[in-house]
């Protein structure tokens, strides 16, 4: 049997019942890299041996009555932003080639103490920078539904091998619409959590007051599963919530009749695919079918939020990759010296950064640079801050049901589906626009998802689309229950063809 | 619009060597990127307050002491330093950043 196929809920029921062992359904994931990674190119690092000595402990664990939960057994990819002890992490880029963390991601281990068996590192935009995992310094992925295309980004490596069943689920990062992004363009779920629900220790920083880690998967139910594992407080990143976590894969099953769903006028403008369009109003149908009240309202900040996001976003850029300068850790130009070169600290600095990094983490830091410059922080970086502030207040004042708010927002995630592999690499605006719906979900701090709502042709070949659904700050449950039911009532059912 | 000397400029704070040729791209295209910017230019916002942290999370502190929360998680000191490029035990060698003797 093809167990690469199930969702981890089916696999979890399965294991549990003793149908079949993890060393099984791992060989069906390798089984399955095999045949179709040289098509998707998905990965950057596959951990087939370990992997198959985890699942074999996890079996042995199982037999014993010593189950670690739900997940034991199951495999899983993380994105190559996330450090892994042992395994070399590169945030797809070259400055970073050849790094071994000392350490796990808290993610990381917390995955690794439920049992859950990482087969493998999967391709990004070079450092999370990027809407197509194009900016990758070594590889490009595919889209599963026509190789031609791009399987979104930054986290495309780990949506594409979600879809193409070549895991169970994934970890992706999210500044901007990473994670949601490619979900959506690849016909999986991506959830990303309220700013602080998950830790970001051993995560490779891009924006700090952006960053949140969520899982991409097959069905909303195992989102839920994996962000109970990976949610809760963590002493070692200090911007983590104290709040207790919830068991999100039991609380899916509410009904959502009453619920108040608000349909936002700016995101339904100008720019977007009309099939694309028609593929969330047809979602949005079946939410009112299923006793939801459709409010039509106006989210404003939208007007402005690209713009917060494409200067705060860079700024923090440029800070964090300051660290990259050739003397702790990843290129350096001091390991190709010769013993008379006499170079300056700065030397090795320029030097090691001009080589080691590519074009867009380039470009990224330059801008980020020049807004945070004397004469220009205040136009820009300031203003930003301020605007920020804004942007927060209009999401709030969305979800204040005393005020005729609403539970929940629907939009686009993309303004259309997958495009070409090349179509935009040479125009940083094009692709900028492109992450519109998604970036102002991250400087509002609340809770998203991207969920499958259907499908569109492009030239003869079906493409996926999925709807954002955001919710209020620690919302996470509410928008997994509507995920979880739109999903039901659609019931897309549909796989690639590979 | 900036022009290539700016770009220039900007590479040097950000301590980032760059080609002739990555010059001229990077002034056209960051040129293009801070257009992008001018909607925001005419919106007051002298009554507004700026915001960092977005949950309002403020002086979150523990305790100044070495700790291991988990073994996956810690790592010795000669684990951390053994991506170092140039190294003398536990030292990071460097060039010299002060002249003379």
């Amino acid at each position: 049997m093809n167990f690469n196929e199930f969702s981890i809920s089916q696999i979890s029921n399965m294991l549990e019942n003793g149908e079949m062992s993890s060393v099984d359904v791992c060989k069906a994931v390798f089984r399955r890299i095999d045949n179709v990674e040289p098509k998707i190119q998905a990965f950057i690092t596959v951990i087939k041996d370990d992997a198959l000595k985890s699942a074999k402990e996890s079996d042995d664990r199982r037999k014993a009555g010593k189950s670690f939960g739900r997940l034991d057994g199951v495999p899983i990819a993380i994105k190559d932003l996330l450090c892994t002890k042992g395994i070399e992490t590169t945030a797809a880029s070259n400055i970073l080639k050849g790094f071994v963390p000392p350490y796990d991601a808290t993610v990381v281990k917390k995955l690794k103490e439920a049992g859950v068996i990482i087969i493998g590192k999967t391709n990004l935009d070079a450092f999370a920078h990027g809407s197509s995992t194009e900016n990758s310094d070594f590889k490009i992925t595919h889209n599963p539904w026509d190789v031609k295309r791009v399987p979104g980004g930054s986290s495309g490596g780990s949506a594409a091998a979600v879809a193409a069943d070549m895991c169970l689920g994934a970890i992706g990062t999210d500044t901007g619409g990473s994670i949601r992004h490619p979900a959506s363009l690849c016909g999986v779920v991506g959830l990303k959590p309220t700013y602080g629900r998950v830790s970001r220790y051993g995560v490779i920083s891009m924006a700090s007051s952006l960053d949140v880690i969520g899982p991409i998967a097959k069905t909303t139910k195992d989102a839920a599963l994996i962000l109970e594992i990976i949610a809760g407080k963590d002493v070692l990143d200090s911007t983590t919530l104290d709040e207790p976590v919830k068991e999100y894969s039991k609380l899916l099953d509410k009904e959502i009749k009453g619920l108040r769903v608000g349909v936002p006028k700016e995101y339904f403008a100008e720019g977007i695919d009309s099939d694309v369009k028609d593929a969330i109003y047809n979602a949005i149908e079946k939410l009112k079918e299923m006793g939801a009240i459709i409010v039509e309202m106006s989210l404003p900040s939208l007007d402005y939020a690209l713009a917060v996001y494409y200067i705060l976003q860079p700024a923090e850029v440029s800070s964090n990759l300051l660290r990259y300068d050739g003397i702790r850790y990843g290129h350096s130009i001091l390991n190709a010296k010769s013993k008379n070169e006499d170079l300056s600290l700065e030397d090795v600095y320029r030097r090691s950064r001009g080589q080691g990094f590519g074009a867009e983490a380039k470009r990224r830091i330059m801008l980020g640079t020049y807004v945070l410059s004397a004469g220009y922080f205040d136009a820009y970086y300031r203003r930003a801050m301020k605007l920020r502030t804004k942007v927060k207040e209009d999401f709030e004042n969305a979800f204040d049901l005393s005020a005729g708010g609403v539970d929940v927002v629907i939009t686009p995630v993309s303004p259309t589906p997958a495009f070409k592999i090349g179509e935009k690499s040479d125009n940083p605006v094009q692709m900028y626009l492109g992450d519109i719906f998604t970036v102002p979900i991250n400087p509002a701090g609340v809770p998203a998802i991207s969920v499958p709502v259907g499908f569109v042709e492009r030239e003869g070949i079906e493409l996926p689309v999925g709807a954002q659904i955001i919710g209020p700050m620690l919302g996470e449950q509410i928008i997994l229950n509507v995920s979880h039911q739109l999903e039901k009532a659609l019931n897309l059912n549909k796989k690639p063809q590979l | 619009m900036l022009n290539k000397q700016d770009v220039l400029d900007v590479a040097k704070l950000a301590n980032l060597d760059l080609t002739g040729e990555e010059v001229e791209k990077y002034t056209a295209q960051l040129s293009d990127v801070l257009e992008m910017f001018k909607e925001i230019d005419d919106i007051d916002l002298t009554q507004v307050e700026e915001t960092s942290q977005i949950t309002g999370l403020s002086n979150v502190k523990r305790d100044d002491q070495v700790m291991c929360v988990k073994q996956s998680t810690c790592c010795t000191t000669d684990e951390l330093l053994k991506n170092v490029p140039d190294r003398d035990g536990n030292l990071i060698i460097v060039p010299k950043v002060l002249e003379g003797k």
